[in-house]
């Protein structure tokens, strides 16, 4: 393994699949726009423990975002090998990819990417519709994660008539509500002010306290501060990775 | 498979609970293409079946003799020798020819005074025996009858009217069993015909002559010239043979060469029939690609449309896809909406055609020149299935291409941006 990963995590995980989380060997990733062949991702080797909160920062254009697609399950590699949850999804079709990440990856973006025609609650059921989860159990699992995030009270709100600190908490409750392996959340302060934003930062150290495992990709360094371990992404490679500097 | 199926159901109504506008549009269209269809093809089956009537109204699988002359040497006798066939061979050869329903001979009278009262007409007059009446479609009006078996033995001085030619003599009145003059000579009124709409005649319209049995014709108007003959097959498909049968049973008998086919002028109805018919179904399949592109155009607004919701909620469709939807789950619904659209807007659409019909068919027809022509539009099981087979064509069309952009978005480039 090339990640500078220290020395207390890897001397426990260091070829152990099943603890690991996230276990990406030298992946590449190729866009062939057809003119030109883009390389956004030049060899990542990336590791995630459960229980980690792990922020991955970099310039725009250092290849984050593929990163954060191919961790997601959205995109597939062009080469390497990648593990999730102790499966090879390298080579999963669509629809496999659908299932994996409905079970074990729960997104929160910066655009929230709510859907603005139905309820908060409906958006949080969604999840757990495609999961296959049972109508009862889903109202219950539903109630009980806009509660957790304080929102029990605007359950039957639109999107719309929610503040944006409201909706990133909805898109929170939708992102915990299948029990993901890993929370991955792609600039979740983007788009908030100060305030809202450190209410999310409290909520994702909350969760972490709880036991969940976070991937969070953001330019924000008071969110990535708050993380265990900071990995920097430039132009394709990770260039630094360790815990984060206090 | 059944998870799959709920799911689909459960998304569909979702998103349908959503759009009441844009859905009842889109059944709107889709009612609208099918009402143009439906009545298109229900014109087209009214057209076909009033003009298959009007032509029947003389009689159908008949067949009408005009004597003539040799054109093929005979036994010694050149060609151009005129055949005049008498009532017994006709007699003679309706005995040898099973394949037959009735036949015929017609004594025609062109301009005859037939008068009551004051009032004179000159026209046309019949001499024939009874099975005339049914194979030739003349229908008393009640309270009146056609000629029998008896009024030809008894060369009885009895008379069949036509409506019109009823009319003229008689005016308002009633003429059945009035008495009447045909050359001078008194007759009863027997009966007059029914009403009809005939579109095909030999010799004049039947509403404008009078009959009257074959012996008393030679009794009172002086000859037994056999103007017509005229025969009636129990099926359409015997006709050729029968005209064949009737050559070779009269050749011998009459002086001429069986295979000589222009010894009788000859009208075969039955061709005249088959003709007509692929004419008006070739008018029916016409009337039906006009609806069915009409249809189609209807197809083709709710696959446009759905067009647009997929290009308009592609982020909603990669945020689905993010959060673990299989592909059927993304074109299920759409899929689903095309079909649930066309089937309501058929269903619609039906509905409305079928009052419509109906409607139409109270109006009456005797009286309205327009109507007489064009007959009842009626729906037929062909024209509901056809319809059906369209309509389900455009609903899986519809749903099919949208839903195939809708599975093919990247999930992972319509979620990055706002």
């Amino acid at each position: 393994m090339m990640s500078r990963t220290p020395a207390r995590f890897r001397a426990s995980n260091e070829g152990d699949a099943v603890t690991h989380i996230i276990e990406m060997q030298a992946i590449r990733k190729v866009y062939d726009t057809g003119k030109v062949k883009v390389e956004a991702l030049k060899g990542i080797d990336f590791s995630v423990t459960p229980g980690e909160f792990v922020a991955v920062v970099g310039p725009s254009g250092s290849g984050k975002s593929t990163l954060m697609n191919l961790i997601g399950c959205l995109d597939t590699p062009s080469e390497g090998r990648y593990r999730l949850g102790g499966e090879d999804v390298s080579k999963f079709t669509r629809d496999e990819l659908a299932d994996v990440r409905n079970r074990r990856v729960g997104f929160v973006f910066q655009g929230f990417n709510l859907l603005p025609q139905i309820s908060a609650f409906e958006n949080v059921e969604l999840p757990l519709l495609f999961g296959g989860v049972a109508p009862k159990k889903r109202r219950a699992r539903v109630e009980e994660l806009l509660t957790k995030v304080g929102l029990g009270e605007r359950m039957d709100h639109k999107p719309t008539e929610l503040s944006g600190g409201q909706m990133q908490r909805v898109a929170i409750a939708r992102a915990l509500a299948m029990k993901p392996d890993v929370i991955l959340a792609d600039e979740p302060t983007g788009n908030l002010d100060t305030s809202a934003g450190g209410d999310i930062m409290s909520l994702f150290t909350e969760l972490w306290g709880q036991g969940s495992t976070l991937v969070v990709i953001t330019h924000d360094m008071t969110l990535a501060r708050r993380a265990g371990r900071v990995v920097e992404i430039r132009d394709g490679r990770i260039v630094s990775d360790g815990e984060a500097a206090a | 498979m059944k998870k799959n199926l709920t799911l689909v159901v459960q998304l569909f109504l979702r998103s349908a609970r959503l759009q009441k506008k844009r859905a009842t549009l889109t059944i709107a269209a889709l009612a609208w293409g099918t009402v143009t269809i439906l009545l298109l093809l229900a014109f087209g089956e009214g057209l076909k079946r009033q003009m298959t009537s009007n032509e029947q109204a003389m009689g159908n699988n008949l067949a009408i003799l005009w004597p003539g002359e040799t054109t093929k040497p005979y036994k010694g006798l050149p060609p151009g020798h005129s055949i005049r066939p008498r009532i017994e061979d006709v007699d003679f050869a309706r005995e040898r020819m099973p394949e037959l329903d009735a036949m015929w001979a017609e004594l025609t009278s062109w301009r005859t005074n037939l008068s009551y009262g004051k009032k004179t007409v000159n026209g046309r007059v019949i001499g024939t025996i009874a099975p005339y009446g049914n194979a030739r479609k003349h229908f008393p009006k009640p309270g009146g009858r056609f000629l029998n078996p008896d009024d030809e033995t008894e060369k009885r001085r009895v008379v069949f009217l036509g409506n019109e030619m009823a009319r003229d003599i008689f005016g308002e009145e009633d003429p059945v069993g009035k008495s009447l003059l045909i050359n001078n000579s008194p007759f009863t009124v027997i009966g007059v015909m029914q009403r009809k709409r005939q579109s095909s005649t030999y010799g004049g319209p039947d509403a404008s002559h009078a009959v009257i049995p074959q012996s008393t014709f030679k009794a009172v108007i002086g000859n037994d010239n056999v103007n017509v003959v005229v025969f009636r097959v129990k099926k359409a498909e015997d006709m050729d043979s029968a005209l064949v049968h009737l050559s070779q049973i009269l050749g011998p008998r009459l002086g001429f060469d069986p295979t000589d086919s222009h010894v009788f002028g000859v009208w075969n109805t039955v061709e005249g029939q088959k003709m007509s018919e692929k004419i008006l179904t070739g008018l029916e399949i016409f009337f039906g690609i006009i609806g069915a592109l009409t249809l189609i155009i209807g197809g083709v607004g709710v696959a446009n449309i759905m067009y647009a919701v997929v290009k308009e909620r592609t982020k909603e469709i990669g945020v689905k896809m993010a959060l673990g939807a299989r592909s059927a789950w993304i074109t299920g619904p759409f899929v689903l909406e095309g079909l649930v659209y066309t089937f309501l807007g058929g269903l619609f659409g039906a509905l409305i055609a079928i009052v419509i019909v109906t409607a139409l068919g109270f109006v009456k027809l005797e009286g309205n020149d327009v109507l007489e022509f064009l007959g009842h539009p009626t729906l037929s099981w062909p024209i509901g299935l056809a319809t059906i087979g369209i309509l389900g064509f455009c609903g899986l069309a519809a749903g099919y291409f949208p839903a195939r952009r809708a599975a093919a978005i990247d999930p992972a480039s319509t979620l990055r941006y706002e």
